[in-house]
């Protein structure tokens, strides 16, 4: 019973650091004043205000969005659809072409955005938006073919034997009958693609160029050159928008 | 049938083919060319590809390079040229633009070897020209000799650099050495913690598995942000030990190595935490009952039996919490000290800032060596799918 309480007193103190710092900052994104200590002199809006502002703050969400929505097509349909190749019996060194796929993965971030930056140099997509999604589409594919795959697992191929010996064309096939079954999958892939691109700041440090401000951009500079409340009540937003797609995520794994 | 599924793999392979690898080759290639000299100085480049390399080059040389910089009329590209060459002998760019000035002022034709050394007597030095030499070859191992502080001397030879310029070793073993203090911290934090996952109560197991998780998906710069609050000078925890009297002055616990060790295990103890938790929960308990039934003390047969059996999910956190660990970037530069540069620093320096990009890339292929060897020889020992299969 003595390991059981040290184990219980353990497992309090981690989550105090594992969230306490999340809880801690929430208050002072209320403050009255610009300085970050408590305790607060006062409470006031002024900061969400701020950050609701059209520039800076709400001009780099909107472009992250846009970045993180259509990177996150782009991923999710090309990664569904190689996922289905992959898993599928009979596909020639399976093993070596998702180790290529998931690559993306395992190089370090600054690695890809230093090579990423070269290449797009050369093909002028620094700077330009279409070089953001192409870049973040590259991060964040591989999270959408391993979990549509993990997905695929479980799909029951006499399924798809059955739709063909009814006559069903591979596409219509696939439509109809792999795409419902395995939809929880495709969508938890896409929002974990949606997220790598929506957190990502490297690469978009590295190809951005001043035109493609995002989110974490604009955090990152705020950060580094002074920070003030209003970059907390930013983080306090994305904080809540967080909490609500794991809440979502697990509803999604439960059905 | 066998030719449809490689066709719905085809898309993706092409799109990381030309959007993912090419961009690793094109890395790769700038690690070792040099084009910047022979773009610019295209006549000298093929008369001196006829010099021996011993002592000063023949009349030829001295014309074609007087000839180049006369006509050249890209200051851009003279100006890259010529950071090439002071990558070589330090001042070499400085002696380039004034060469070039005068040579560009001066009507007078008689060039060569006369004109170039009244100009700057430096030119009758057979440094600078044997500098001009390495730097007109088609391949170059200038850059990575530099990402290990080495440098190919006038005589051919390789020697290190001079004491105050020798910063990348350093930055590697620092780099490594953060890497596994971090993955050694997160190991002792985070595998009592999976362990706790797997033998609470259902409800306090939930939301311990909750704590590690809601971080895991919280933006990066909104928990950097949140330790900067917490432990800033006047920040939540000085203040606290303020107050309960266990110290007078506020303690430095960030803009230096131990802050960039608390924030990074707070980001990375997740990536530990998962693949063991997944992998003790598919230990029966019957194993523990059976050692302990056996005779064996619950710390024996802890060490005998448990260990061993979650090894794999050890070797699966450790491997990623390393590998993403060397290769930060955005936390070191957030809340680190002045010291703390890692290498990705570098990279973001060349790349970005003083624009050498053959050093940012030799940098970058050193990187990236680092990681497939680590991942190579022990990814294959774990198995991809353990390791990938995180989150």
């Amino acid at each position: 019973m003595k390991t059981n309480r040290i184990i219980a007193v353990y497992s309090c103190v981690m989550m105090l650091f594992l969230l306490g710092p999340l809880l801690a900052f929430l208050p002072i994104s209320f403050s009255s004043v610009s300085f970050l200590s408590y305790p607060l002199p006062g409470y006031s809006l002024q900061w969400y205000e701020k950050v609701l502002q059209p520039t800076p703050w709400m001009f780099a969400l909107k472009n992250s969005l846009i970045v993180g929505s259509l990177s996150t097509a782009l991923a999710t349909v090309l990664g569904t659809a190689a996922a289905f190749g992959l898993t599928r019996k009979n596909f020639p060194a399976s093993g070596f072409v998702l180790a290529l796929i998931v690559s993306p993965m395992i190089v370090p971030v600054v690695v890809t955005a230093v090579g990423t930056y070269f290449m797009f140099a050369k093909l002028g997509l620094v700077a330009t938006f279409s070089g953001l999604v192409i870049a973040h589409t590259v991060l964040g594919v591989p999270f959408v073919v391993i979990t549509v795959s993990s997905t695929l697992q479980t799909f029951d191929n006499r399924l798809l034997q059955a739709a063909y010996g009814l006559g069903a064309s591979p596409i219509h096939a696939f439509f109809t009958i792999v795409l419902p079954l395995i939809a929880n999958g495709v969508i938890a892939g896409a929002i974990f693609a949606f997220v790598t691109s929506f957190d990502e700041v490297v690469v978009a440090i590295f190809i951005g160029g001043p035109q493609q401000k995002t989110l974490p951009r604009q955090m990152f500079e705020g950060i580094k050159d002074n920070i003030d409340p209003s970059i907390l009540a930013m983080s306090a937003i994305l904080l809540l928008v967080t909490i609500l797609l794991m809440v979502f995520l697990g509803l999604l794994r439960r059905r | 049938m066998t030719i449809a599924p490689i066709l719905l793999c085809a898309p993706l392979l092409v799109f990381l083919i030309v959007f993912f690898f090419a961009p690793l080759a094109v890395m790769l290639s700038y690690s070792v060319r040099n084009s910047e000299v022979p773009i610019v100085l295209p006549n000298l480049s093929k008369a001196i590809a006829t010099w021996d390399g011993l002592g000063l080059p023949p009349a030829s040389v001295f014309s074609a390079l007087a000839l180049d910089l006369k006509s050249n009329s890209d200051s851009m590209a003279l100006g890259e040229a010529a950071r090439r060459l002071d990558f070589e002998v330090p001042g070499y760019r400085a002696l380039v633009f004034k060469t070039a000035r005068r040579l560009q002022a001066d009507q007078a034709s008689t060039s060569g070897r006369d004109e170039l050394t009244r100009i700057d007597a430096r030119w009758a030095n057979p440094r600078y020209w044997s500098a001009l030499n390495r730097a007109t070859a088609s391949l170059t191992p200038a850059f990575f000799l530099a990402a290990f502080d080495l440098k190919m001397d006038d005589l051919g030879h390789i020697t290190r650099v001079e004491e105050d310029r020798r910063v990348y070793l350093d930055t590697f073993l620092r780099t490594f050495q953060i890497g596994g203090t971090v993955t050694l911290l997160c190991l002792l934090l985070g595998y009592p913690i999976a362990f706790a996952i797997t033998v609470l109560p259902r409800r306090f197991a939930a939301a311990l598995t909750f704590s590690v998780i809601l971080p895991f998906w919280t933006s990066l710069l909104v928990r950097t942000s949140a330790w900067i609050v917490v432990l800033s000078k006047d920040g939540v925890v000085n203040s606290f030990l303020t107050r309960l009297g266990v110290i007078n002055e506020p303690l430095q616990l960030i803009f230096n190595r131990t802050g960039l060790y608390i924030v990074m295990v707070h980001i990375l103890l997740p990536f530990m935490v998962l693949p063991i938790r997944s992998v003790m929960q598919g230990i029966s308990p019957n194993y523990m009952k059976a050692s302990a039934s056996l005779g064996a003390h619950p710390f024996l047969g802890f060490f005998k039996v448990y260990l061993p059996l979650t090894l794999p999910g050890v070797g699966a956190g450790c491997l990623m919490t390393f590998i993403i660990a060397i290769g930060y970037y955005i936390t070191p530069a957030l809340v680190g000290g002045a010291g703390d540069n890692m290498i990705s620093f570098f990279i973001a320096f060349h790349t970005n800032s003083v624009i050498n990009w053959g050093m940012a890339a030799a940098l970058g292929v050193v990187l990236l060596s680092a990681v497939l060897l680590i991942f190579g020889t022990f990814g294959r020992l774990l198995g991809l799918s353990r390791i990938v299969a995180l989150k």
